[in-house]
């Protein structure tokens, strides 16, 4: 019998998003959610977690990676970096 | 980009990306070794938490312990991402098909083992590990971030164990030093064979596995750790040892013993994987209880 | 003896020796993940008795390591629940179901407690054993509900365990007179509804047996409580006035 694997997500504080940060098994999500708490969070690294049972997740293939994210790459207006800041402006 | 170019760049491999079957064979061998090497090490430490002589070290030892058992999974995980099951590698360590590291097969006989496996086993392992936070396979480097992370304190309290015993009644300083006697040569031999006779060294640097050399990282562990002996007032039990433009030359552990402990012919080996073995079985009743309970559930929802 | 010390005692044994056999689990649990949980529990146990012990201590000059090393078993005064012999896993889960809904009820009256290290170590605690409470429910839920093995043996932890129950909820002159105090007794009707609400929901029996054991709060314990501070204690006192 091979219990189901899960896939942890962590927020580690309020503002940011959930970061996957491993991987566990369990039989329930109930008993997923535990286990992450213990084996993720033993030093307070999170404010709140997600489990997701890994058969669940649909990944995009590695054949197929250019088309999907090449197209991304070019769009470099998406990044703050991109733009010229004058000198001696701050909090931008 | 493809593998060697991605590995020539010094980039990382993910899971999904195609790889040699060597890498992906090599990879999983390395991680369930030392995921494996993390739970059987929670056996000898262990061993003293219902002892460990004040409070606060109780507590401390607990935490220790605790966090190899959360290191296991972490690597556990990363092997995983590899597409084999934890509870095949698992079976793999209980018949003797997978090793883990030959110094748990060595005796805690002292309160002061516990400060000797802290510092030197400890020590040892994070000289081993810290390559591997830039390991070409990504899951494995980030779970070993993450294990480096937590492990800073694992070698800093056992020095202070052992600074703590140096310091105090003739008896504690000779258990010190009795422990020091006892766990120098194993932890020396945790990098491995020397160079000249290590068989999967130079594939693995190639991959971006293996960063550096057993006998680099051997002498790196001597440099650092030496000079903490002193610290401590104990001798290290090696009468060849000398310091020679800011290295130490030191003799060799003898290395039949490692091959033999890795055989199976170590004082623990017996001892600890049936112990580890007892445990996965008598739990047994407890998994399928609860996958039982969970298929209940889900049968009721549908 | 001083009652605020005698009574910060009870609570403080109750969790040191709670520790000390929940800490026999590590490495020895049915899987890796419940290993940590263990883990968990244990430290929070621990955690608690160190403040416990801490403030006892502090009443006539001894540390924690004093009064956990140097003391007989006659003057550890924890029910004797906490100190049965690890049996299997639902043995383990039974107990804790048991003591950490007892400590739960407790902690959250002596938050109020006109003690204020007392209210203050309970405030930190109830957090603590909640999640207790609710990995014991879990895991009751699931063996009860599980396979027939499964089912048998919870049974048998739950009946087995039950006996020892009754000692958490004795009251005395020293928690009548002692305003800091909460008395157990209080707490037990709260107990019995919760504790069997789960057995119920995990289909097992609800324990009948009508014997109660008696004795921890006056030092009287079981034939295996020697064992247990041989083990506590034997490096400590082999070492008299060392510090480690």
């Amino acid at each position: 019998m091979i219990e189901p694997l899960w896939e942890v997500f962590v927020r580690s504080r309020r503002g940011l998003s959930h970061t996957h940060v491993g991987s566990l098994h369990a039989p329930d999500a109930t008993m997923a959610l535990r286990n992450a708490r213990d084996v993720y969070t033993r030093r307070q690294e999170g404010v709140s977690i997600w489990v997701v049972r890994a058969a669940d997740i649909t990944a995009s293939s590695p054949d197929e990676k250019d088309e999907f994210f090449d197209p991304a790459g070019d769009k470099v207006y998406r990044h703050p970096t991109f733009y010229e800041v004058p000198e001696g402006v701050e909090h931008l | 980009m493809d593998f060697q170019a991605t590995i020539d760049a010094d980039g990382r491999i993910e899971p999904r990306d195609a790889m040699p079957d060597g890498y992906r064979k090599t990879l999983i061998r390395q991680i369930a070794q030392h995921a494996h090497s993390e739970i059987i090490g929670m056996q000898p430490e262990g061993n003293w938490i219902s002892r460990a002589p004040s409070l606060r070290r109780k507590a401390i030892l607990m935490a220790k312990v605790q966090d190899e058992a959360g290191h296991g999974l972490y690597l556990y995980a990363a092997a995983e991402t590899l597409g084999v099951d934890r509870a095949d590698l698992l079976d793999m360590l209980h018949s003797g098909r997978q090793k883990y590291s030959s110094i748990f097969n060595y005796p805690t006989l002292t309160w002061a083992d516990i400060g000797a496996i802290g510092w030197l086993v400890d020590g040892a392992a994070i000289v081993n590990q810290v390559p591997l936070c830039r390991c070409s396979y990504g899951p494995y480097a980030r779970a070993m971030v993450r294990v480096c992370k937590e492990e800073s304190f694992h070698q800093r309290q056992g020095f202070e164990i052992l600074y703590t015993l140096c310091n105090g009644t003739p008896g504690q300083k000779a258990m010190a030093q009795d422990a020091l006697n006892r766990w120098w040569w194993p932890s020396l031999m945790m990098f491995g064979p020397p160079d000249t006779a290590s068989t999967h060294s130079e594939q693995s640097m190639a991959w971006g596995i293996k960063r550096h050399s057993n006998d680099e990282l051997r002498q790196r562990f001597v440099d650092m750790t030496v000079p903490q002996a002193d610290v401590l007032g104990l001798r290290v039990p090696d009468d060849g040892l000398v310091h020679q433009d800011g290295r130490y030359r030191f003799t060799e552990p003898d290395y039949t013993e490692l091959y033999d402990v890795v055989k199976g012919n170590g004082p623990c080996n017996q001892q600890r994987l049936s112990h580890r073995v007892k445990a996965h079985e008598d739990g047994a009743w407890v998994r399928e209880a609860a996958a039982a309970y969970a298929a209940k559930k889900e049968a009721r929802a549908a | 003896m001083n009652d605020l010390f005698a009574y910060t005692l009870r609570l403080g044994d109750d969790a040191l020796i709670s520790a000390q056999r929940t800490a026999e689990w590590i490495a020895a649990a049915p899987q890796l993940e419940e290993d940590v949980a263990l883990g968990n529990i244990g430290l929070d146990q621990l955690g608690q008795a160190r403040s416990l012990l801490q403030y006892a201590g502090s009443f006539d000059g001894r540390t924690e390591d004093d009064l956990a090393y140097f003391r007989d078993e006659r003057d550890f005064l924890n029910v004797q629940l906490c100190e049965l012999p690890n049996g299997d896993f639902a043995f383990a889960m039974a107990r804790l179901l048991y003591f950490a809904t007892y400590q739960h009820l407790l902690y959250d009256e002596l938050r109020s407690s006109a003690d204020e290290t007392l209210a203050g170590v309970a405030g930190k605690a109830v957090k603590e054993v909640a999640y207790h409470v609710d990995h014991a429910t879990q895991w009751v839920l699931r063996l009860g509900d599980g396979t027939e093995e499964s089912h048998r043996r919870m049974q048998a932890g739950l009946d087995a365990l039950w006996p020892y129950t009754a000692e958490l909820f004795e009251s005395d002159s020293l928690v009548q007179r002692l305003p800091a105090a909460v008395d157990p007794s209080t707490l037990s009707a709260a107990w019995t509804d919760r504790v069997l609400g789960v057995i119920d929901e995990s289909t097992c029996e609800r324990p009948s047996s009508s014997y109660q054991h008696t004795g921890g709060r006056l030092g009287r314990h079981t034939e295996h409580m020697g064992y247990l501070l041989a083990e506590l204690q034997h490096v400590a006192r082999s070492h008299p006035g060392a510090t480690w």
